[in-house]
């Protein structure tokens, strides 16, 4: 009779040193596409009507970074509009209360409905249809009245036209972040005595953060690039800078490409920031952070053959396995 | 006697057209220890759930240290109390679930902490000290600052009893605390339970833990198709079923 194979459980058997599988097309199709890619840019570059000491004079021009600053603004103030409003109309969206639901239905459906390019056109034109404006309490003669010209200034028409468009998107967005928290959580809240809002700040939302913010960055990004519609504000941003620079010069392209340029480099910082904000997010949710973009590329240059590191904590058989049993 | 700790007379409870609780009629006395035992859809958890109106009954009358749960009764007129009032009586109440539901961004600590600190608005340092004698009481002194993901079943579970009891509450419910759990890790949960009991903690228990029933529980109903088929001393009832039904389901869990 042979010996059976657990015995040798107590001398543990030496690890398996494979030769790691080879990987040819890999190689190969790595150079296929940076030779395709050196080509096109060739091409781009070395093009005759493009003169790229035009692109050079204009990347750092004055009027060019007020521009880049403006946009920054637009999109952060637009945004902060936009999660602030987005959250309160999500939580009425959800509310028992039939009136506050259905008032957050109609915003929804409105503000969604019509293009933001219309939107920011109205509130530009707002004097046309409401030349006057006054802010008052009812019955005293505590009012203030101004001119719509005044109040609304270009870049608040801006703002109002990104920011109330971008709240109709974002309570979508954190809707689903509330509905994806299991059932639950709410009761464990309710069961130690929490209010409804109590539950919704304390328990909820945070929990809910985690599938929020994947399309809140998406969002802050896609802000950044429409707010170059505000330049039919007249507002002094990126691209309604660039657009009367070249005007005034002809170099079109020289300017788009100028303009690109910033776009890029500022939703290059924007997708960094919000991969560590997901990070902390991450925190009780995932047994093991993910790493950061710089141990990734550690790994893949020095450790390209390890296997994959493995987490701190060994897996617990018990409690997460009712959520893995998934029909496969 | 005493006003009950829960006293339920003819509680009904439906979902649409699917009538789960035909008829509801019991008594706790304070440290007492009534066991729950029947088939799953028998409306026990349902009942349970009623107990601190997280369901709302559609008749009888149910009340919780003698007050109504859910309404108040003026004259012969019934109230719906507001949200913050049904929280208030809900405080008082600590109840465990089949699944734990901790929360997943807090610690076991601070998982405990929350509800003594905002919703009592008790001072954080009174409540962090009985956060961590609540944890060294169920056995986990050494997992203050882990997060729930990080703990097996059983002590997910043992933490939730401690969060439960952070609240001081002056009564348990248990919606079937071991089922989730692998069988190694039930014993644990029941020990911490057993010395509530042996502390005069008044507690309802859903459970098919017939053992623990037995030695632990001072009664036990056992519910099949929303009503209460049988009642009385754990162990006549689990020795000695007198209902056909009983004994058929006696006879597949024993």
């Amino acid at each position: 009779m042979s010996e059976p194979i657990v015995s040798s459980a107590r001398s543990r058997p030496e690890a398996i040193q494979a030769i790691p599988l080879r990987h040819p097309w890999r190689w190969i199709a790595a150079v296929l596409v940076l030779a395709l890619a050196a080509a096109a840019l060739y091409t781009f570059a070395a093009a005759p009507g493009l003169d790229w000491r035009v692109v050079g004079q204009y990347l750092f021009f004055p009027q060019v970074l007020h521009g880049v600053l403006v946009t920054l603004e637009l999109t952060a103030i637009a945004m902060a509009i936009g999660v602030a409003l987005g959250a309160l109309l999500a939580v009425m969206r959800l509310s028992p209360n039939p009136v506050v639901s259905t008032v957050s239905w109609f915003y929804i459906w409105f503000f969604r409905g019509t293009p933001v390019l219309v939107q920011l056109f109205f509130w530009y034109n707002l004097a046309l249809i409401l030349p006057h404006l006054s802010i008052g309490i009812p019955f005293t003669h505590i009012e203030w009245i101004g001119t719509t010209n005044q109040i609304i200034s270009p870049f608040l028409a801006a703002i109002l036209g990104l920011g109330l468009n971008e709240a109709a998107y974002m309570s979508e967005v954190v809707r689903a972040g509330i509905i994806s928290v299991e059932q639950g959580q709410t009761e464990a809240a309710q069961a130690l005595g929490m209010t409804r809002m109590r539950v919704m700040r304390r328990i909820v939302l945070p929990q809910a953060m985690r599938v929020i913010l994947p399309p809140t960055g998406n969002e802050t990004i896609s802000m950044l690039k429409t707010s170059s519609l505000a330049y039919i504000t007249t507002v002094n941003e990126l691209f309604y800078v660039t657009t009367q620079i070249s005007n005034a010069n002809f170099s079109i392209v020289e300017l788009l490409i100028v303009a690109s340029i910033w776009y890029l480099a500022m939703t290059s910082l924007l997708t960094f920031g919000q991969y560590y904000l997901e990070r902390y997010f991450a925190r009780g949710a995932s047994r093991q952070l993910p790493p950061t973009p710089l141990q990734r590329f550690r790994r893949l240059l020095f450790h390209f053959h390890d296997p994959p590191p493995v987490g701190p904590f060994e897996p617990l058989a018990t409690s997460a396995s009712h959520h893995d049993d998934r029909v496969m | 006697m005493a006003t009950p700790m829960v006293l339920a007379e003819g509680v009904h409870k439906s979902f649409g057209r699917l009538e789960v609780l035909r008829g509801i009629n019991l008594a706790v006395a304070p440290r007492e220890v009534l066991c729950i035992v029947g088939p799953s859809g028998s409306g026990k958890s349902t009942f349970l759930r009623c107990i601190n109106h997280l369901e709302k009954i559609d008749a009888g009358r149910l009340s919780v240290d003698g007050e109504l749960v859910g309404y108040r009764q003026h004259g012969d007129k019934i109230y719906e109390l507001p949200d913050r009032e049904v929280c208030r009586k809900r405080a008082e109440i600590g109840m465990v679930f089949q699944r734990f539901n901790l929360f997943p961004h807090m610690t076991s600590l601070q998982n405990i902490m929350e509800a003594p600190m905002r919703v009592k608005g008790e001072p954080q340092k009174e409540v962090e000290q009985r956060g961590r004698a609540l944890l060294a009481r169920v056995g986990l002194a050494d997992k203050v600052d882990v997060y729930p993901n990080q703990l097996s079943g059983g002590q997910q579970q043992r933490v939730a009893i401690a969060r439960a009891l952070a609240m001081q509450p002056k009564l348990m419910l248990f919606d079937e605390p071991t089922s989730a759990l692998d069988p190694e890790l039930v014993g644990d949960v029941l020990d911490v339970m057993r010395g509530l009991a042996q502390d005069g903690m008044t507690m309802v228990v859903v459970t098919h833990e017939m053992g623990f029933a037995r030695e632990v529980g001072d009664s036990l109903v056992f519910m099949d198709g929303g009503v209460i088929v049988e009642s009385g001393n754990p162990r006549d009832v689990l020795a000695n079923p007198q209902h056909e039904r009983t004994r058929s389901f006696l006879s597949k869990v024993l």
